[in-house]
């Protein structure tokens, strides 16, 4: 049993992202989508809390929202995997729930 | 699979409707059935047919409409919340004594009712908002 | 697998600056009467929905903290506040509205509705839904 959790707000304005990180289990994934990618930039303010969790928790990040705000994938924390929209739909029916960090 | 889809805030402003969309899509592309769309909160003002964005812009209330009507989804639209928001349907506008609707083709409102429903009858349930 | 599912409503917005809490609360009411097995959860800035003492004469929006005293009676009886977002926000279980349910297995004794509880015990509740709907 998992749950796939979405964020969709900047972490450097919001704590949903951290709340979320707060929350989530082991084996769990967290797929960031919308202006939440920014979550992922590596040496970023965030990126310590988010790498604290990785390893137990799987991060994702949606293709389509990266590249819209111009970030390259060779930007982000190390295991993050970028997808697009066909693999968010994989996440959510590989998990047994889905919960979206409003 | 049957995914349940919430889209909770408004068009243009936010994100959601068009991140719901493009998953809706996909979630089709994929065999997954659909079945169900419910707009909450803001993301009632989805439905407006009033809505004139400029031309080369998306029109995102033309988009859930096509998809609904090529692959049969029910777009339903909170009765309560469109009524603060001044969307009416047909019926609603008659009801209240309104002299305008503005409910697009493709989406119908009703009630809360629908949402649990929703959650009740399908596999997953994905919520679009901010 | 039985008919009934669970159904955890998130809240992690406070009232009235935006209407998702109204609305959530409205999702609630209506959802009471599908008989699934509800829970309510507060965290983050939803634990503020549930203080006491809100009066907003002066800002011309409905007061709708009393309804949540009115759960009980839609069989809505377990609303979880999360203790760390409780202190962060310099809160105590003392700050919030008494809310009972009168317990029909147990002679109708009234017992709290709300449940504190730790950000560990809050994550193995998201953990054990069917449904999430946030707000």
């Amino acid at each position: 049993m998992s749950t796939l959790h979405t964020v969709n707000k900047s972490p450097f304005g919001n704590t949903a992202l951290s709340s979320c990180l707060g929350h989530c289990l082991t084996g769990d994934a967290v797929l960031l989508i919308e202006d939440a990618v920014y979550g992922a930039l590596d040496g970023s303010a965030m990126a310590s809390e988010v790498k604290a969790r990785m390893g137990e928790v799987a991060l994702y990040v949606l293709e389509g929202d990266l590249k819209a705000r111009g970030i390259d994938a060779g930007k982000l924390i190390s295991g993050a995997q970028p997808v697009g929209y066909d693999g968010f739909v994989d996440l959510v029916t590989e998990h047994d729930r889905t919960q979206s960090w409003l | 699979m049957k995914i349940g889809v919430v889209v909770s805030e408004g068009p243009y402003t936010h994100q959601a409707a068009d991140t719901a969309y493009q998953f809706v899509k996909a979630a089709l592309d994929k065999g997954h059935e659909v079945p169900r769309v419910f707009f909450y909160h803001d993301g009632v003002n989805v439905s407006t047919r009033l809505s004139v964005p400029p031309q080369d812009e998306r029109h995102i209330q033309k988009q859930w409409t096509a998809l609904a009507q090529d692959h049969g989804i029910d777009l339903v639209v909170c009765i309560a919340a469109a009524q603060r928001r001044g969307l009416l349907d047909e019926n609603e506008a008659r009801r209240q004594g309104k002299d305008a609707h503005n409910i697009a083709e493709g989406f119908r409102i009703s009630g809360l009712g629908q949402l649990i429903e929703m959650g009740i009858q399908t596999d997953r349930l994905v919520t679009f908002g901010d | 697998m039985s008919d009934t599912k669970k159904f955890l409503y998130v809240n992690r917005k406070p009232p009235y600056g935006t209407i998702y809490a109204l609305e959530s609360l409205e999702v609630v009411l209506i959802g009471a009467a599908f008989e699934q097995d509800v829970s309510l959860a507060f965290l983050d800035d939803g634990v503020f929905q549930l203080t006491r003492g809100q009066n907003t004469d002066a800002i011309g929006v409905k007061n709708f903290s009393p309804t949540f005293r009115a759960l009980g009676d839609y069989e809505v009886t377990k609303l979880y506040v999360e203790r760390e977002s409780l202190e962060a926000r310099g809160l105590s279980e003392g700050d919030l509205q008494e809310i009972t349910y009168e317990d029909e297995d147990d002679d109708w004794e009234e017992k709290p509705s709300i449940r504190v509880v730790s950000r560990a015990e809050m994550a193995k509740i998201m953990a054990d839904q069917d449904v999430v709907l946030s707000f």
